[in-house]
């Protein structure tokens, strides 16, 4: 019988009031945004915390803006909101392209942008498609705001540098010219969690070169979801075809992938070159006015 | 009337049909607006809550079980262990298939997650807590989880409850004629083998099983709320299992979320709801959730299977063996009829004329959940088209043949019905080569496989990493049991009753034993009423589920509901029609053989305007008017169906997909599915149950598996992890029919609602298979199957991905 241990409850009303319950009942509280890892889990008794902190009311959380410059999106943002953001399909397709294929329409309508980075599943795609976009965190605590870039957020799998009594406020990406960028997933069927998936985004010159890649990498070790290599490889060459494929092949290499049901170890790396040069592609494709 | 709104294309189904023809079902009015009431729905006075506690391990040893911290729970009302059953000599309990199983450990356990302990409490949530409070220790023991490796001279002995066994074989079986197979294979020109697991798969049922036992202390009645899909079968066993006396023991299935073969058999938690229900004196409810119905109940095939099959150098058909390695986990507690352990699995020469066939099925225990045949499957129908139809495209592969001609040339002719297969079987009818036209035709075949050469071309340029496939599958179902003298259960024949009331204003109650879990019963026996007595299925209520409301029958499964049941209903309206035609002559003071039946109405021969209606005639069958001196009044009858003998359906599926070789993703394209059910009383309901069975075959072909770590962790525990099609997975469905009566049945029904689910995981597999040009591949054909089976080096699906 799935049901959970005992637990109190706190409707946080802004965000400093979640600081302040945070730190009132302690490490052993958890926030709860939209709660579609952190329920089951509570169900499965996987996770017993003492304290909910429901802060599905902090309005300031919530949104999609352009700040000067920045994409910002609020750590509240459904996934939903962010699938049908205007703003996004402009800016940054690979957000788009991350979120038509994460979970279903029911999950989507209430799970959130923040609560997946948060959760830090190493299956997740929004790490990945953050990290190619090189997107910075905005976490906040009793002692005000600090900024830490996604690939500097992730700990380890479930584990982030976000404290006891702080909370993930806003995700900021920065907006760049000449840039395209796009998502590529297998799943296994749809709604599943990644097999593997990649994220691109590109910038080219006038002449097609390439003048700054971010590659994003899902559920294949990639040391904090990128791949590092393959996008200094990129820098300065022309975006060709054959500069994605080894781009591809050096991801490859880099990733860490561990065998379970969705595929063994030499499939999964197969699938990070692959993905990784089909996102290059579409991402190139679409920094050229190619496809939308 | 069936009309289609030219906007959306969807019929609207805008009256009832007196008798066949699509109609909404009567019984949705109800579920659409969420007014079903199934085992959850259900609070009784006083009610307790169950939960249980369950292995963590495949194969331990019980060292001890201490339950004072969960009792001293101030809400716990009682903890029930092995130790607590075994007083009352429950601790085991019979299974359908001549074997024990455990119905709460007591000297070891034998499958992850095997129940334990079972906690009731006043509260879910304290029967949830108070499980953490039962502290258990094992002694760990090795797991044997590969069925290959099961009868190995080292391998661990599973059942050592059983006095003196130093093994895990569980039986022998075989069927066909050995010698002359072998004779066969003898003087073939082409013999292709091949070994294919039909992996182990999961009916998943939307709803979970569950029960809530209330035993009466002062009536001494017990009245067990339950999901089961054969009420009268739990009840005569809860009388033969537990000692109660049958009149006392009320089964009431209520609204059934899905049954698939997940619902035929009694579970440990059942069994223990009633002791529990006994020992507090309230009613006790247990329910599953997702995790326990995926760990614990019925599985469903998981057959290893070597398959050869025989053929002369022109391309007919001779013959097929083969050898099958069951693996039945801890206790064999398949449920099939009794005298068949590997259930109609023997029909495996499919719809082709063949000489010689012969099986020999071996049994064997692994640490892993009983159970075995369930998932819409007919009693392993799907494992035996499975084998047949993919031996038939291996068999066309090593050959260069196209398997569409392979099967053309060899399908049974219709001239050739009734027909007695080399495994002795005797099919009812069919007309299979036009059933397989039909298909063809409507995929448009031909053009199929010239998109498929250009496709390839491309591919083999270097322009694409795409590949097409096309995979048929021609199936022959055979579902229906009995008849009572060779099938039965437990020793219950399979044969079952019908109970028609036809009330004074004409309305009418008909009484059945089985039980629908989706199928549309309400509706569709209504509707064989109809069609009989001319009363609007509207003015029919079908009462199933309740053991005191309802006469015996083993209940449905196995597609039998409409052979069995749906005969029963026919020859029972026939009863009703038989009284009201002496009523009508009583009426009309004519002789009764002057009487015509015209629907709805008696008329006299050669004096049309002298009629009596149905309502008249029933009004009159309750009514002062004066009946011959052996006619009883009222108007009702009674009958029990025993089937001369199955019926067989068939289908020709033709199904098209696209591979993306550099990721190993399937998408299914099309899927062409032409059946031949025999007469169609509902084509609606008929449609839907093709269409789930369909999307079953794509379940279980690209994604559905149970598999098993080393240690015997069952990986398959959730829905995240056991994946079932979605409706992106699924095409369009294109269906046609083929109308081949039997003529056996009294209405010429056969039964459908297994025939997809037998005849479509082939058909996508042969696609796949089709596409990258792979002699065999075991399911799922996930990307990564897919991708290794490209490369040469297929996954073994069973066991955990190293």
């Amino acid at each position: 019988m799935q049901v959970p241990a005992q637990f109190e409850y706190e409707r946080a009303t802004s965000v400093a009031h979640a600081v302040e319950l945070l730190t009132r009942y302690g490490p052993d509280s958890r926030l709860v945004a939209g709660g579609h890892s952190l329920i089951p889990m509570m169900k499965l008794r996987i996770a017993e915390p003492e304290t909910l902190i429901d802060i599905n009311d902090v309005a300031e959380l919530t949104g999609i803006r352009l700040d000067g410059t920045e994409l910002v999106l609020g750590a509240m943002a459904r996934h939903a909101d962010l699938l049908a953001s205007p703003l996004a399909v402009e800016h940054f397709p690979i957000l788009v392209d991350a979120e038509r294929v994460i979970a279903d329409p029911v999950v989507r309508n209430r799970g959130t942008v923040g609560g997946s980075l948060c959760q830090a599943d190493p299956s997740e795609d929004l790490s990945a498609a953050f990290a190619a976009v090189h997107a910075v965190a905005v976490i906040e605590g009793a002692d005000g705001r600090r900024q830490v870039p996604v690939r500097e957020f992730h700990v380890g799998p479930y584990q982030t540098v976000v404290g006891d009594a702080e909370i993930l406020v806003e995700i900021r990406v920065p907006v760049r010219p000449g840039g395209g960028s796009a998502y590529e997933k297998v799943e296994r069927r749809v709604g599943d969690w990644s097999v593997a998936a990649a994220g691109a985004a590109l910038w080219l010159d006038p002449t097609g070169v390439v003048t700054d890649a971010g590659i994003g990498l899902t559920a294949v070790g990639a040391a904090q979801f990128a791949a590092a290599r393959a996008e200094e490889f990129l820098r300065g060459v022309p975006g060709s075809d054959d500069a994605f494929t080894e781009a591809g092949r050096i991801a490859a290499e880099d990733c860490r992938p561990v065998a379970d049901q969705r595929g063994p170890v030499d499939y999964k790396r197969h699938l990070a070159g692959e993905l990784t040069t089909r996102a290059l592609r579409r991402a190139a494709a679409r920094a050229r006015g190619q496809e939308a | 009337m069936t009309t289609t709104d030219p906007d959306t294309g969807f019929r609207a189904l805008d009256a009832t049909p007196m008798g066949y023809g699509s109609m909404r079902r009567k019984e949705d009015a109800r579920f659409v607006r969420g007014k079903g009431r199934y085992l959850d729905d259900i609070v009784l006075p006083g009610m307790l809550h169950a939960a249980i506690l369950r292995s963590p391990h495949a194969h331990a040893r019980i060292v001890s079980i201490d339950t004072s911290a969960a009792e001293a729970h101030p809400r716990v009302r009682a903890v029930i262990t092995g130790e607590t059953l075994a007083g009352l000599g429950l601790a085991w309990m019979p299974t359908l298939s001549h074997d024990v199983q455990s119905v709460l450990a007591t000297d070891k356990v034998r499958f992850q997650g095997q129940e334990v302990a079972f906690v009731v409490a006043e509260d879910r949530y304290s029967a949830r807590d108070a499980l953490a409070l039962v502290d258990v220790e094992y002694d760990p023991l090795p797991a044997v989880i590969d069925a290959q490796h099961a009868l190995d001279a080292d391998a661990p002995v599973i059942r050592d409850d059983q006095e003196g066994r130093t093994d895990n074989h569980i039986f022998d079986w075989e069927a066909g004629d050995a010698a002359a197979t072998d004779d066969v294979f003898a003087r073939a020109d082409v013999v292709s083998s091949c070994d294919m697991l039909y992996p182990r798969s999961h009916p998943a049922p939307m709803e979970t099983c569950g029960s809530i036992a209330s035993m009466d202390p002062v009536s001494g009645k017990l009245t067990v709320y339950t999901t089961t899909q054969a009420p009268h079968a739990h009840r005569t066993v809860y009388a033969l299992v537990a000692g109660l006396p049958e009149h006392k023991i009320q089964i009431i299935s209520p609204d059934i979320g899905g049954g698939f073969g997940n619902k035929v058999g009694i579970y440990p938690g059942y069994v223990c709801a009633v002791v529990g229900s006994i020992v507090t004196g309230a009613p006790v409810k247990w329910t599953e959730d997702r995790s326990e119905n995926l760990m614990s109940t019925s599985f469903a095939r998981d057959y290893h299977m070597r398959g050869e099959i025989a053929a002369t150098h022109d391309g007919k058909l001779l013959g097929v063996r083969v050898t099958v390695l069951a693996d039945h986990g801890a206790f064999n507690g398949t449920a099939q009829p009794s005298k068949m352990p590997a259930g109609l699995f023997h029909v495996f020469s499919g719809s082709y004329d063949l000489a010689a066939a012969h099986c020999a099925v071996t049994g064997v225990y692994t640490n892993k959940a009983p159970g075995g045949v369930a998932y819409a499957c007919s009693f392993r129908i799907t494992e035996a088209v499975y084998l047949i139809e993919r031996l038939v495209d291996v068999l066309a592969h090593d050959q260069g043949w196209d398997p569409a001609e392979l099967r053309r040339t060899n399908l049974l002719r219709s001239e050739q019905f009734p027909y007695t297969t080399a495994l002795g079987w005797e099919y009812d009818s069919g007309d299979y080569p036009r059933t397989l036209a039909t298909a063809l035709d409507m995929a448009g075949y031909d053009e199929l496989r010239a998109e498929q050469k250009q496709v390839r071309s491309a591919y083999e340029r270097g322009e694409s990493p795409m590949l097409m496939g096309i995979g048929l599958s021609f199936f022959t179902e055979a579902v229906g049991a009995g008849p009572r003298r060779t099938m039965d259960i437990l020793g219950l024949g399979m044969a079952d009753g019908a109970e028609l009331r036809i009330h004074p204003t004409g309305k009418a109650v008909l009484r059945l034993s089985c039980m629908t879990q989706g199928q549309g019963h309400q509706t569709t026996f209504a509707q064989i009423v109809a069609e009989e007595l001319g009363i609007s299925p509207d003015d029919i209520e079908v009462v199933q589920g309740d053991t005191d409301q309802t006469p015996f029958g083993l209940g449905t499964y196995g597609s039998r509901s409409t052979p069995v049941s749906g005969a029963a209903t026919a020859m029972v309206a026939r009863k009703v029609r038989d009284r009201a035609r002496i009523v009508a002559a009583a009426m009309l003071e004519v002789s009764p053989d002057d009487l015509e039946w015209e629907k709805g109405a008696f008329r006299v021969a050669g004096d049309p305007a002298a009629a009596a209606t149905m309502n008249e005639i029933a009004m009159a069958a309750h009514s002062d008017l004066e009946l011959p001196d052996d006619v009883e009044g009222h108007l009702d009858a009674t009958c029990v169906y025993n089937p001369p003998n199955l019926t067989y359906p068939c289908g020709a599926y033709v199904c098209v997909v696209d591979v993306d070789t550099a990721t190993g993703q399937v998408k299914v394209r099309r899927f062409v599915a032409v059946d031949d059910c025999g007469v169609r009383i509902n084509p609606m309901v008929v449609e839907g149950q093709v269409h789930g069975g369909l999307a079953d075959g794509i379940g279980m072909a690209l994604m559905e598996v149970m598999a098993f770590d080393t240690d015997g962790n069952h990986l398959g525990a959730s829905f995240m992890d056991y994946l079932l099609p979605t409706a992106m997975e699924c095409p369009s469905w294109e269906l046609g029919e083929t109308v081949t009566p039997s003529p056996h049945h009294p209405i010429g029904a056969k039964g459908v609602g297994e025939s997809a689910t037998v005849g479509s995981p082939p058909a996508v597999t042969n696609a796949v298979l089709d596409a990258i040009r792979v002699r065999h591949a075991d399911m799922p054909l996930t990307p990564a199957a897919v991708w290794r089976a490209v490369r040469g080096t297929p996954l073994r699906t069973d066991l955990a991905i190293g």
